[in-house]
């Protein structure tokens, strides 16, 4: 996917409840980017934790060896709830990606200086049957629109990494990928 | 072996149980509490022993029992667990029994908090327990160090008959990052037990290991017997990585996790024209002294970065002996300083050293 000679780096934060999925489509990232002989780092914000809670984590997907595995102003975030709106829409480098979860969250970003994506992740996984897919969604579209990952590369990720306990579930997780991926092509 | 995405605290237990431990004594506490959780997994699939102690006194003198017996053992714990831990670590020091220790720091003093933090400094360099001895100290910067230096742990520790302290911190401890585990190693067969360990005496003359000595000239030849041997180690064992120093006339100094984020201002300070390099002690006892004083000729200021309020500094100091200026920049209580906040004290010194 990667024109020669140009250089990847990218600093990803992925935030929202304790249950929406942040950390697992982190390491989804995580898992693709390793398949692509890359280096990442995946490192979740860790402390007391609950269902409904503050679940965030960071990903530096990168070509060189990563120094820092986290940042304060991401090149790109997906936003699962408002909290994480009102946290990370400010901190996306300029130039960068904010992927919003829609459903869950009615504001519009002012900033013309970022590409923000709009998906109504949590209906769309709802219409699917399952409002826990809403992190996939919202992660297809995150990938789409880097362009550092191909989507396969998630998708095999799922094969591989999904639990157990859902794998009833994989199909489904690549048609939300797929349906989020929509809403980050240009 | 192909590379896994492995969570520093798996890789830690895993990389142990690949170098061949045959018994884990420990008690849980955050932010370490996934190594007791892989290894009560593992060992008892292999045969080998887990034990989860009533608390890190007792998990401790285990580590120091097995020890005596010849058996590759380990304990890991963090911060306040590790306290607990000192009386332990001079009995061994002293016992002269290799063990593995592994502090995954967090967030001081008291109880604290669970996020990461490089507090333990003092603590794990300069005084380990009571008395005159040191352990090996040694920081990992990343998952892929993390396991390769916990092999290593057992081996030194095994070489010198010491204890080996690996310290992290949370946040090692908690990301994930691809690695590579070292092939499985056979755990040692029983009548391959060290010659010095207590394995029953039969058809031989009893061994003892003690760390009671009455009598001050009997107890100063044991002293005299583990100075040499720590000067040995220092001699032989120190290890450290560097980042564009070749032509660096400013430095930075750090270890552990704001070490590798060190490497990241440094590629920033390039960027923006600054000659900047980066010495990451990996042991920090002993202590890259002699580097650093070479490089201290070289350069027109070091900066020490932690995550505390300014302990390897001191060391940073006694190493460069007035050659150069030496700052420190810190942050504490589980705050992980950043590139953005780093770089404008470089630049400070910088213009400082003009």
């Amino acid at each position: 996917m990667q024109e020669a000679g140009r250089k990847i780096q990218e600093e990803i934060i992925i935030s929202g409840f304790g249950g929406q999925g942040a950390l697992f489509a982190g390491q989804l990232l995580a898992y693709a980017a390793m398949d692509q002989d890359l280096h990442v780092t995946w490192i979740p914000s860790y402390g007391p934790e609950m269902r409904g809670g503050k679940a965030r984590c960071t990903v530096v997907i990168s070509d060189e060896e990563i120094g820092s595995p986290l940042v304060r102003r991401p090149s790109a975030a997906i936003v699962l709830n408002i909290p994480s709106m009102e946290a990370f829409e400010p901190a996306v480098k300029p130039g960068g990606v904010l992927v919003v979860n829609s459903s869950l969250i009615p504001q519009k970003s002012e900033r013309d200086d970022i590409r923000v994506i709009y998906v109504p992740a949590s209906d769309i996984a709802s219409d699917m049957g399952n409002i826990r897919l809403a992190n996939v969604v919202c992660l297809g579209a995150l990938v789409q629109a880097l362009g550092v990952l191909p989507l396969e590369a998630i998708e095999k990720a799922l094969d591989e990494h999904l639990p157990e306990r859902h794998r009833e579930l994989l199909e489904l997780n690549k048609e939300a990928l797929r349906r989020g991926a929509e809403y980050g092509e240009r | 072996m192909a590379k896994e995405l492995w969570e520093g605290n798996a890789a830690l237990a895993e990389a142990a149980i690949r170098a061949g431990v045959e018994a884990f004594f420990g008690y849980p506490i955050t932010p370490q509490t996934e190594v007791l959780e892989h290894f009560s997994k593992r060992m008892p699939e292999l045969g080998r022993v887990f034990l989860q102690a009533e608390s890190e006194v007792a998990a401790i003198n285990m580590v120091y029992g097995a020890a005596c017996a010849g058996a590759r053992v380990m304990t890991s714990s963090s911060s306040p667990g590790v306290s607990l831990m000192q009386e332990g670590f001079s009995y061994i020091a002293c016992s002269e029994v290799p063990a593995v220790v592994t502090n995954i720091m967090r967030g001081g003093p008291g109880l604290g908090n669970v996020q990461p933090a490089q507090g333990d400094y003092f603590q794990a360099v300069k005084s380990a327990g009571h008395g005159d001895f040191h352990m090996i100290v040694l920081a990992p910067a990343n998952v892929q160090e993390l396991i390769d230096l916990t092999v290593l742990a057992f081996d030194l520790a095994e070489k010198y008959r010491t204890l080996a302290m690996i310290v992290a911190d949370g946040s090692i401890g908690q990301m994930m990052e691809p690695a590579e585990m070292p092939p499985m190693r056979p755990v040692r067969p029983p009548e391959e037990r060290p010659d010095w360990a207590l394995t029953g005496a039969k058809g031989r003359d009893p061994n003892i290991i003690t760390s009671l000595y009455l009598g001050a000239e009997n107890l100063e030849r044991v002293n005299l017997r583990l100075q040499a041997k720590l000067k040995k180690i220092a001699a032989n064992e120190v290890r450290w990585k560097e980042y564009s120093t070749e032509d660096a006339d400013l430095l930075l100094v750090a270890y552990g996790t704001v070490g590798r984020i060190c490497q990241t201002v440094v590629r920033e300070a390039r960027r923006a024209g600054m000659k900047v390099g980066l010495l990451r002690p990996i042991t920090l006892w002993p202590f890259p002294s002699k580097r650093i004083a070479e490089l201290a000729e070289q350069v027109r200021g070091i900066l020490t970065v932690e995550m505390n309020a300014g302990q390897m500094v001191e060391d940073v100091r006694l190493a460069v002996e007035g050659r150069c200026t030496v700052r420190f920049y810190g942050r504490m209580g589980g705050v992980i300083p950043l590139p953005d906040e780093i770089l404008p004290e470089l630049e400070k010194l910088d213009a400082e050293c003009r």
